[in-house]
């Protein structure tokens, strides 16, 4: 009952907030918390840090911007087009990285989002340093204007909400069943007969496909794909929103998402002393709460749970 | 040699690590329906026998074969899909998960819906009747929806056997199945493995004598990665060589 609640809160506080709140802020956020969801179906779920979720970001960013200006695709193919970009970048960097383990892991995929880095600098269709510029946003099946941003709005929220969904459904699969147990005990699950690189792609291919859809999605509110999306700063911001959210829960991540972009938001005008608050508020989060937010109030009524079970 | 008789068997195995031979030369037969035993002092290579043989470690030179098939190259997971499953020395579950869930994830294999991402876990249902039949096989039962990690040392040695028994394998490879365990835990391990033994071959390493008197018949000592002595546990603790080598050593 309570669930069904706060469910029904929930959608009506999304739906209402674009009246409240600066709605490209809010798509701005909704974006990054797709992607921080996405990157943390690898480490919650999979225990596989990446540090290279930028390059599929920016690829499909890239890809977006670049089939919408200068092919016309209509928003939802532009989408697409980019989500499946990514998905293949994705392929390969698994495909490459996956047998490695930890630190390895983490170095292979900084090193190939590296190479899409520069590559996006010297390719010609991605503007090097000025990025893809005054990207249309176009008509959403050939009706919606997506220029209002009340529209556009609607349309990022349920692209976040179809998203987190699709998370949601794989952490609770059959699938995500053998993904935590590889989490667990990898060795184990070798033993019990499953071939865990291939469960490992699928969770990596699954990753990237979503980041993908997130930076496609903001390509489109931002009308912009730049070299910041595919900047290692953007791998690293990502690790931070999951950490400070909370790794390995469904709701961390946004929360994450949210917070680190409301700092850069209200305290823009601090210029760089954002990055040094950004920091300070990582070391905090890793020295006194490392679940994350959402990870430490969890333990909190989960103790609370068990001591009312030993009274009552 | 005829295959048919040994389901394993290998052929001049050798592992080498940086010029030193943990393994060298060592050609074991495991009869079908046999509990054999490796046994041998601290550093004989027991261990590392039994990684090869699971294909955890990569031989040096030398064959595996089981049922005459030649298994030397094969993935540690594909072994495991051939029915020789193996147990760890350190318990090997999946601490948070619940008991059932760790019996259940051995079991969904068969479903084929492993990568299904789409579907809703709650199809894996179907399995918690034979998930729950294994649990209490070993006296789990009521600790269903605990989490492993919060088991006693002994019970998590029980969930494995269940959850390695969920594969119904026709080979079963156990590494000390009976170290760290209280006397309590050693006679009840002691018993379902004698119980499990029954329709199956096992081959394990242990320490502990007595178990091993009680269940293997066939026992293999090694020494310095070498074969020193085979045969039943009466014959191999008469020979001079193993009691001077072995049970002269801590155990006399």
């Amino acid at each position: 009952m309570i669930r069904i609640l706060g469910l029904v809160v929930l959608v009506a506080a999304a739906l209402a907030a674009p009246y409240f709140f600066y709605p490209i802020f809010l798509m701005k956020a909704l974006c990054f918390a797709l992607f921080a969801c996405a990157f943390n179906l690898l480490l919650g779920y999979v225990g596989l840090l990446s540090f290279g979720h930028a390059a599929f970001l920016g690829t499909a960013a890239y890809i977006t911007g670049h089939s919408m200006k200068v092919l016309g695709l209509p928003p939802e193919l532009g989408i697409l087009a980019g989500t499946a970009a990514a998905a293949l970048v994705g392929l390969v960097f698994g495909w490459l990285a996956i047998r490695r383990q930890g630190i390895y892991f983490a170095m292979i995929t900084l090193a190939l989002s590296q190479m899409i880095f520069f590559y996006a600098l010297q390719a010609p269709f991605t503007g090097g340093e000025d990025g893809i510029q005054a990207i249309p946003r176009g008509h959403l099946l050939g009706f919606i204007d997506l220029t209002s941003e009340i529209a556009l709005y609607h349309f990022v929220l349920a692209i976040f909400v179809f998203g987190w969904l699709v998370i949601y459904r794989t952490i609770h699969s059959p699938f995500g069943q053998v993904l935590k147990a590889i989490r667990e005990n990898e060795p184990r699950a070798i033993s019990l007969g499953y071939r865990t690189d291939h469960y490992k792609l699928m969770a990596f291919v699954l990753s990237a496909a979503l980041s993908g859809m997130a930076g496609s999605t903001k390509t489109l509110v931002f009308q912009l794909a730049s070299l910041t999306d595919v900047h290692w700063h953007m791998s690293g911001e990502v690790v931070l929103m999951t950490l400070l959210g909370g790794m390995g829960t469904v709701f961390g991540p946004v929360v994450g998402a949210f917070l680190v972009v409301s700092i850069q938001n209200y305290l823009a005008q601090m210029g760089s002393w954002v990055t040094i608050i950004q920091g300070g508020i990582f070391v905090v989060c890793v020295l006194l709460f490392r679940r994350g937010i959402v990870g430490e109030v969890l333990a909190l009524i989960r103790k609370l749970r068990e001591r009312q079970a030993r009274t009552g | 040699m005829a295959s048919g008789e040994f389901v394993l068997e290998t052929d001049d195995l050798s592992k080498e690590f940086k010029g030193f031979f943990a393994v060298r030369g060592v050609n074991l037969r495991v009869r079908k329906g046999d509990v054999h035993a490796l046994i041998g002092p601290n550093g004989a290579g027991k261990t590392t026998v039994f990684n090869l043989l699971t294909k955890f470690l990569t031989p040096t030179s030398g064959r595996i074969l089981y049922k005459g098939e030649d298994i030397t190259r094969t993935s540690p997971a594909d072994i495991a899909r051939k029915g020789m499953v193996r147990s760890f020395q350190i318990s090997a579950v999946f601490p948070h998960l619940s008991l059932l869930e760790n019996v259940r994830i051995a079991l969904q294999r068969e479903l084929g819906t492993s990568f299904h991402f789409w579907k809703s876990d709650a199809s894996l249902a179907a399995l918690n009747d034979r998930a729950e039949a294994l649990l209490e096989a070993v006296g789990l039962t009521e600790f269903r929806s605990h989490m492993a990690g919060d088991l006693p040392y002994g019970r998590k040695r029980a969930l494995e056997i269940a959850t390695t028994l969920a594969l119904d394998p026709e080979m079963l490879l156990l590494d000390e199945p009976t170290a760290g365990m209280t006397h309590e835990d050693i006679v009840r391990i002691t018993d379902l493995i004698g119980k499990v033994a029954q329709n199956r071959t096992v081959l394990m390493v242990e320490h502990n004598l007595s178990v091993v008197s009680n269940l293997s018949n066939v026992i293999t000592v090694l020494q310095r990665g070498e074969i020193l002595a085979e045969g039943s546990y009466d014959e191999v603790s008469k020979m001079p060589e193993v009691i001077s080598a072995y049970l002269g050593t801590g155990n006399g």
